[in-house]
């Protein structure tokens, strides 16, 4: 029960005046930046916040934005999913398949509006399930010597990809280029500085919220200027709301199927949103006997943004509680939590006991505030995907300028976050995933020191690293998580590819 | 005519000279100043900025206000190189600094830069240094560390979330070699990139030692997780530390503040630093930082003017020459 007193002491937090407020704005932003086909919840995060930054906010107003901005974002991302037939990221793929079959038959406000409350319940779930086994884990951690610690890191960058990754080799590749980035900079366990060329603001390195705006937000302008695109998607109508309370029951078991298992894949390693979403579709379509999914189904909608919102915020667990990011939007929410000088870890629990439980608090809030915001104010949102890009992103660059000239008040960091706008751009040409840099730049340094503590453990015994239970557990799941995606992953998505092959031939 | 006008002229500007000089002389601040935080907000250097600054406005020193700025970089050498270089003759600025600034000066981290060059002003409170262990460890006394040290260096590694050759990893080092432990270079030491990895670690029972401040270590204490051998200051800490036996009740004369206090621009003027430094004095007496210090675990450590830029010159000497002992610099 004391869980429960220290989450009550969490909504005193997230219940003050200005902590909604930040929810409120966050949820509207994240909707926003969700709802914008081609940015999903990585890109929100990364792209606000400069924003929070260059606000001043405090650590605990500044996460409570950018959760929001993430549950937001989720919720967004359903928006062109929807009405465009566009996903916004790789998870709301499986949304498309039964919400535009449902918007063309002319029930487009129906379809936003159930999934508008199956991402509900799949957020809240999954919150729930997080106040549960953070805790938990975070007791656990303490297990975790150094040598468990660089198996963990191993196993975060083996399952990068994913169960659905599309090319391993690319993956590693990229997260190849972010350990090297993190090399810059003074060798904590030498004190020796490296490739800084005498550089002053080389000497602490290269801060990765510098790489993250740039090569999320600034990649994208560039994107943007090669498109050309002047002028907004064309959509499905919105019809008038016409939801009876038969619909939402109808759905309501398939969203709570969805939000467990969604939750689950999320906690995991590597598992992710994109699995939880498509596991919760398939789930739902071998349990209803008959149905239509693929033409349109309510349920094919609200099982798989259940799931979507579910791994979401499941991927905070592993975030929090070992400092481990489950997902590209965690790392970036990571990045953020060291750049405010707030370890994640088992001791965040302990000593941030408000921020912690302030955040989660704000997640139930953020999650009621997204609900009321989305039912009626949907038509809002939808009109918003009609605004031309080319007012957005000059406010997107402007924000990501002053932001990150707000950080260090250097010049420099201005021309670094352009250069890694630039190597965002041709890396994306190229098809080499951005996320796995990010996550190299801040797990690098960690891995290489747990690295070096173990064997300075051992008295450089190179066989400590294998010499506990949960260690070889790790490594394990560590070498499954490499080869599995070489056979499982094309079966895995060749079946995704029918499901909406199929859809588009009836 | 032309006369009684120069005349007039010379002695009214002559009046304006002597109220200048007057003025002059009691330095007379600008409405509002700059604090320089030479890392991101959230940190030690940021809470010494912010929480100066706000007593600096309350107390009326200041009309306006005292801006924080946050200027991260190179532990504080992008700060350093901008006060030098750029700010060198401003009177209303300071910037924060501790034992990580002078740690850093005496082992040529900034490169081509000294501590000669800015103006030490005061410190306005300490964290003293400790050394811990797990609970179940072995060891219940400092003394049966160091002997353990004594017979064999490597038997008792060390965590701390300094860099090696950081204020954490020196802290172990001055206190054995106080205790004349053979073979400095031998002593195991993890650096970690935060004080909480480092604790963690020895809770866990993963790693012997901790060592770091005593603001670190207050929730693994009262939950009865972590045993402190020592701290490192000249006397016991007031509660609720008090039980803490230092390390020189137990023989060993390792002291260790890690200070907090300013320098500020080495041109600046003379009045201006004299202005500041007896500012720091009145302020350090006020009830409103005694209080912000009980509330943040700040202990009492006040040097300033001379004196203090005495310590910190001794302070860099003394780092120097151990971090020659152990082959840290050549």
């Amino acid at each position: 029960m004391d869980t429960m007193s220290l989450l009550m002491q969490g909504f005193a937090v997230a219940l003050t005046p200005e902590s909604i407020m930040f929810a409120i704005i966050g949820a509207i932003l994240g909707t926003l930046i969700g709802a914008l086909p081609g940015l999903g919840p990585a890109n929100g995060v990364a792209i606000l916040i400069p924003l929070a930054f260059s606000l001043g906010l405090s650590a605990t107003s500044s996460l409570i934005l950018l959760t929001s901005v993430y549950a937001g974002a989720m919720y967004g991302g359903r928006i062109s999913s929807i009405l465009l037939n566009i996903p916004g990221d790789e998870p709301a793929m499986m949304t498309c398949l039964d919400g535009y079959p449902m918007a063309v038959k002319g029930k487009a406000a129906e379809a936003l509006a159930i999934s508008a409350i199956a991402s509900f319940i799949g957020s809240f779930i999954a919150t729930i399930g997080l106040v549960i086994l953070a805790p938990i884990l975070a007791k656990f951690a303490l297990r975790f010597g150094p040598s468990e610690y660089f198996a963990l890191f191993a196993l975060a960058f083996a399952t990068l990809g994913g169960i659905t990754g599309k090319n391993q080799f690319k993956t590693l590749m990229a997260a190849a280029i972010g350990l090297m980035i993190a090399t810059v900079g003074i060798d904590i366990s030498t004190g020796v500085q490296r490739f800084t060329f005498g550089t002053l603001e080389l000497f602490e390195g290269v801060d990765f919220i510098i790489a993250i705006v740039g090569l999320f937000a600034i990649s994208e302008l560039l994107f943007f200027l090669e498109r050309h695109a002047g002028d907004g998607l064309k959509q499905v109508a919105v019809n008038k709301l016409k939801l009876t309370a038969k619909d939402i029951i109808q759905v309501l078991p398939a969203s709570f199927r969805g939000a467990v298992l969604g939750f689950v894949a999320g906690v995991l390693p590597g598992a992710g949103a994109s699995l939880g979403s498509f596991m919760s579709y398939t789930l739902e379509k071998r349990f209803s006997d008959k149905g239509e999914f693929g033409k349109g189904d309510p349920r094919g909608v609200a099982a798989p943004e259940a799931g979507n919102n579910g791994a979401a915020s499941g991927a905070l667990v592993p975030m929090l509680t070992l400092g481990v990011p489950g997902s590209g939007t965690t790392a970036v929410l990571l990045a953020m939590l060291i750049s405010l000088n707030i370890s994640p870890g088992p001791m965040l629990f302990q000593q941030n006991p408000d921020l912690v439980w302030g955040v989660i608090a704000a997640m139930f809030v953020g999650n009621f505030v997204l609900l009321l915001l989305n039912i009626p104010m949907v038509g809002i949102f939808v009109k918003l995907l009609s605004i031309p890009p080319k007012y957005l992103m000059p406010i997107v660059t402007l924000i990501a300028s002053v932001g990150i000239y707000s950080v260090s008040h250097s010049a420099l960091d201005l021309y670094f976050m352009v250069g890694f706008g630039v190597l965002g751009y041709i890396l994306r040409k190229v098809d080499i995933p951005l996320v796995p840099i990010i996550l190299g730049m801040l797990l690098g340094p960690e891995m290489e020191s747990s690295l070096r503590h173990a064997l300075v453990l051992s008295d450089g015994d190179w066989t400590i690293l294998f010499n506990s239970g949960l260690s070889i557990g790790l490594w394990t799941v560590a070498l499954l998580g490499l080869i599995l995606p070489i056979i499982v992953g094309p079966l895995v998505r060749a079946k995704m590819a029918r499901a909406k092959a199929s859809e588009k031939d009836d | 005519m032309l006369n009684t006008l120069s005349l007039k002229s010379i002695l009214i500007s002559g009046a304006v000279a002597l109220t200048i000089a007057g003025q002059a002389h009691a330095y007379e601040p600008a409405r509002s100043a700059e604090c320089i935080a030479p890392a991101n907000p959230g940190g030690g250097w940021d809470f010494t900025c912010r929480s100066v600054g706000r007593v600096l406005v309350d107390q009326g020193y200041f009309k306006g206000n005292v801006q924080t700025v946050n200027m991260t970089g190179a532990g504080g050498g992008v700060a350093y190189a901008h006060t030098i270089s750029k700010r060198d003759k401003d009177d209303n600025l300071i910037v924060a600094a501790s034992t990580a600034t002078t740690t850093r000066l005496a082992q040529g981290q900034f490169p081509g830069m000294d501590s000669k060059q800015v103006k030490w002003i005061g410190t306005l409170g300490a964290d003293y240094g400790i050394i811990a262990v797990g609970k179940d460890s072995k060891y219940t006394t400092l003394t049966q560390l160091l002997d353990a040290l004594k017979s064999d260096p490597t038997s008792v590694k060390f965590a701390g979330g300094s860099a090696s050759g950081g204020w954490d990893h020196l802290k172990v080092l001055m206190t054995a070699q106080k205790a004349n432990v053979g073979d400095l270079p031998k002593v195991r030491y993890l650096a970690f990139s935060g004080g909480s990895e480092a604790l963690v670690q020895v809770v866990g029972g993963h790693v012997d030692a901790f060592t770091g401040d005593i603001s670190e270590v207050k929730g693994f204490m009262d939950s009865g997780d972590l045993r402190v051998l020592a701290v490192l200051s000249e006397e016991r800490l007031p509660e609720p530390f008090a039980a803490i036996p230092t390390a020189m009740e137990q023989g060993v004369d390792s002291v260790a503040p890690n200070w907090r206090g300013f320098y500020m621009p080495g041109n600046s003027s003379a009045e201006s630093y004299d202005w500041w430094v007896k500012t720091m004095d009145e302020l350090y007496k006020t009830d409103e930082w005694k209080d912000i210090m009980v509330k943040n675990g700040v202990m009492p450590f006040h040097k300033s003017g001379e004196e203090f830029t005495q310590f910190v010159n001794n302070q860099i000497l003394d780092i120097q020459i151990l971090s020659k002992d152990i082959g840290l610099i050549k």
